[in-house]
């Protein structure tokens, strides 16, 4: 067991090598190399202290591998270089904008889970009733709507009829006004909960009608426990391992869908912090903030993959 | 191959009898036999043929044409879609903008399934060491959500119209990579190849004319499936202000644009959303169905 976690220790650090290789060369080598253009054109804001650490960080003038050690380096001992457009370190940019993407990020997958596994599990359990149907609804709604349009078309709604516009007095930290925080970010986070739980909906439906009708199930009814009992600790746990793959699936375009949503929402998180900088051309930071997505999905992947040798011990082999 | 062909059997085919012969149903009504694939090709029908006429100019207005005096004006007989703040035409910039959508979506699925087919056969059919070198760039490629993929691709190359292509199409090649290895490294030793082999054919007539035929359905069903998820992320992109520069019409660009009128003037969202949904949905069902032609054991319920 310990062993086979070091491995997928080991590969997951590989993959995140692989990564970084990838980005830099994305952003370092394509034609144009409009990296090294912007530093000549939009560094004029910089002080000559931090252009000197720029040019350092990036290894300017050097031979390509001596420039990504140069870069690698930086970012494993935390420097993150510094935005050519807001003229702080991005370090400081992302410390401020990761909290609220995180938290957003949990708040969709609360949601997510939430609808599409009750849904799920009570409409696999009268297949084609009420619940059922509605369930079924909400995945069509969640699947074939992209979340920038209902996100758009909420916003709108609510500002209309209702004249509410939670974002317009700033973003309020979790900690300084909790409760305006979470007015700010329900929306949002239902907006990309909707596209999760119309995924995990479907999952749960029919990885549930699959062990419904096995023998264990039976016997497990036969022998005359709690209906509760029976469909979160016999029948749930048997259908999780489809639930929990398409989880971690989730969360990878959960990642991707807060660029979006964060722009409709003028949430200050790191999708917004993207976006913005690709708007300027402001390099370090479209490098460090990609570089950081990207790394985030491959620890929950991996998370995935150590919770499954949690919940099925065949797969501890 | 015609959606209207109602002679189709609408369920399931009935179980051949053991020892009898399974019939070829042509491919056209095995595609057109489940819900899902007749109502893909019917969506899908009426976004391709719609776009194409526009491409064609057979919008029912120019475009572009603006007429300030007809700003904003709700949907009526003359404007079915109504009428955007500069007085155009949403139904024919919406027929416009699902052109541009269709076009980009199509290059770039395009590059993905060519780029990911030859990758994927290549990971199959080669030595271990292609396949390993392959496959491990493949997994990295897959590490990075596709959408961000595309943002940092437009973010070197800078927005445009190839590049949305090219950023879209690159993030999408892993997942043909994965599609195609698979069969193809059961192909391998399949009989027939293994025959082919002993007689003599070159590596290049075994892969053309034994394993990529055999390969072909899998990568349709991925090609509509990422046809779906093209048009998607280019609307995303150019949602964001990183697609194809104005004054290209484009069906994302017109959902942030209606962000601020819609208030007052719902259509200016309700028209391009609607291009984006049935474009969206149309290929995803036709994938489905496409899938439950080529496979039918795979057929879902």
């Amino acid at each position: 067991m310990l062993i086979a976690l070091g491995r997928r220790l080991l590969s997951m650090l590989v993959t995140l090598f692989g990564v970084a290789v990838i980005i830099f060369l994305v952003l370092r080598m394509l034609p144009g190399n409009a990296l090294t253009a912007s530093l000549g054109v939009s560094t004029g804001l910089l002080s000559h202290a931090q252009l000197v650490a720029l040019d350092h960080y990036y290894g300017v003038g050097q031979p390509v591998l001596s420039q990504f050690g140069s870069w690698l380096g930086s970012v494993l001992t935390g420097n993150l270089g510094v935005s050519l457009s807001s003229r702080t370190s991005v370090a400081s940019l992302v410390g401020s904008a990761l909290p609220v993407t995180l938290e957003l990020a949990i708040g969709s997958m609360v949601i997510g889970v939430l609808i599409g596994v009750l849904f799920g599990v009570f409409g696999a359990l009268r297949p084609g009733r009420v619940v059922d149907n509605l369930g079924q609804g909400v995945a069509v709604v969640g699947l074939g709507v992209p979340s920038f349009i209902i996100g758009t078309g909420l916003v709108t709604f609510l500002a209309s009829t209702f004249h509410y516009f939670p974002s317009s007095q700033g973003f309020a930290s979790l900690f300084r006004d909790p409760w305006l925080n979470l007015q700010q970010i329900f929306f949002p986070a239902l907006t990309l909960g909707l596209g999760v739980a119309a995924a995990l909906l479907r999952t749960t439906r029919a990885a549930m009608l699959e062990v419904i009708g096995l023998n264990y199930a039976r016997t497990a009814r036969g022998k005359g426990l709690a209906r509760r009992q029976v469909v979160w600790k016999h029948l749930f746990l048997g259908a999780l391992v489809p639930v929990l793959t398409m989880s971690g699936i989730q969360l990878g375009y959960l990642l991707g869908g807060t660029v979006v949503v964060e722009q409709i929402f003028v949430l200050p998180g790191l999708g917004r912090l993207l976006v913005t900088a690709i708007n300027n051309r402001d390099f370090p930071v479209v490098q460090s903030v990609t570089l950081i997505f990207a790394s985030g999905f491959v620890v929950v992947n991996m998370l995935t993959d150590v919770a499954y040798t949690l919940i099925d011990p065949r797969t501890r082999s | 191959m015609s959606v209207l062909d109602t002679t189709a059997p609408a369920g399931a085919p009935p179980a051949a009898e053991v020892g009898e012969p399974v019939r070829r149903r042509s491919f056209g009504r095995a595609l057109v036999a489940t819900g899902r694939g007749r109502a893909g090709c019917i969506l899908v029908g009426v976004v391709v043929v719609a776009a194409i006429a526009a491409a064609l100019g057979g919008t029912p207005y120019n475009p572009q044409f603006q007429n300030p005096l007809a700003g904003l004006k709700a949907p009526s007989l003359a404007h079915p879609f109504g009428t955007d703040q500069f007085g155009r035409d949403l139904l024919s910039l919406v027929l416009q903008g699902l052109w541009v959508s269709l076009e980009i979506a199509a290059l770039a699925v395009a590059i993905a399934g060519v780029v990911g087919t030859v990758g994927g056969i290549a990971a199959g059919f080669f030595g271990r060491w292609t396949s390993t070198v392959i496959m491990r760039v493949t997994d990295m490629l897959f590490a990075i959500p596709a959408i961000l993929f595309a943002l940092a691709i437009v973010a070197a190359l800078g927005p445009g119209w190839l590049n949305s292509a090219l950023a879209i199409g690159i993030g999408y090649v892993p997942i043909f990579v994965r599609v195609v290895r698979g069969p193809v490294l059961s192909l391998r030793e399949s009989g027939y190849v293994r025959a082919g082999r002993v007689l003599g054919f070159s590596r290049w007539r075994l892969l053309a004319r034994h394993i990529l035929p055999n390969v072909a359905g899998a990568v349709a069903v991925q090609a509509s499936l990422a046809l779906s998820w093209s048009i998607l992320a280019e609307a995303s992109l150019s949602f964001l202000g990183l697609g194809p520069p104005p004054p290209t019409a484009s069906l994302g660009e017109m959902v942030s644009q209606a962000s601020s009128l819609a208030g007052t003037a719902w259509w200016t969202l309700a028209a391009p959303s609607v291009a984006i949904v049935v474009a969206v949905i149309g290929f995803n069902l036709l994938g489905d169905g496409l899938r439950d032609a080529v496979d039918p054991r795979a057929r879902t319920r």
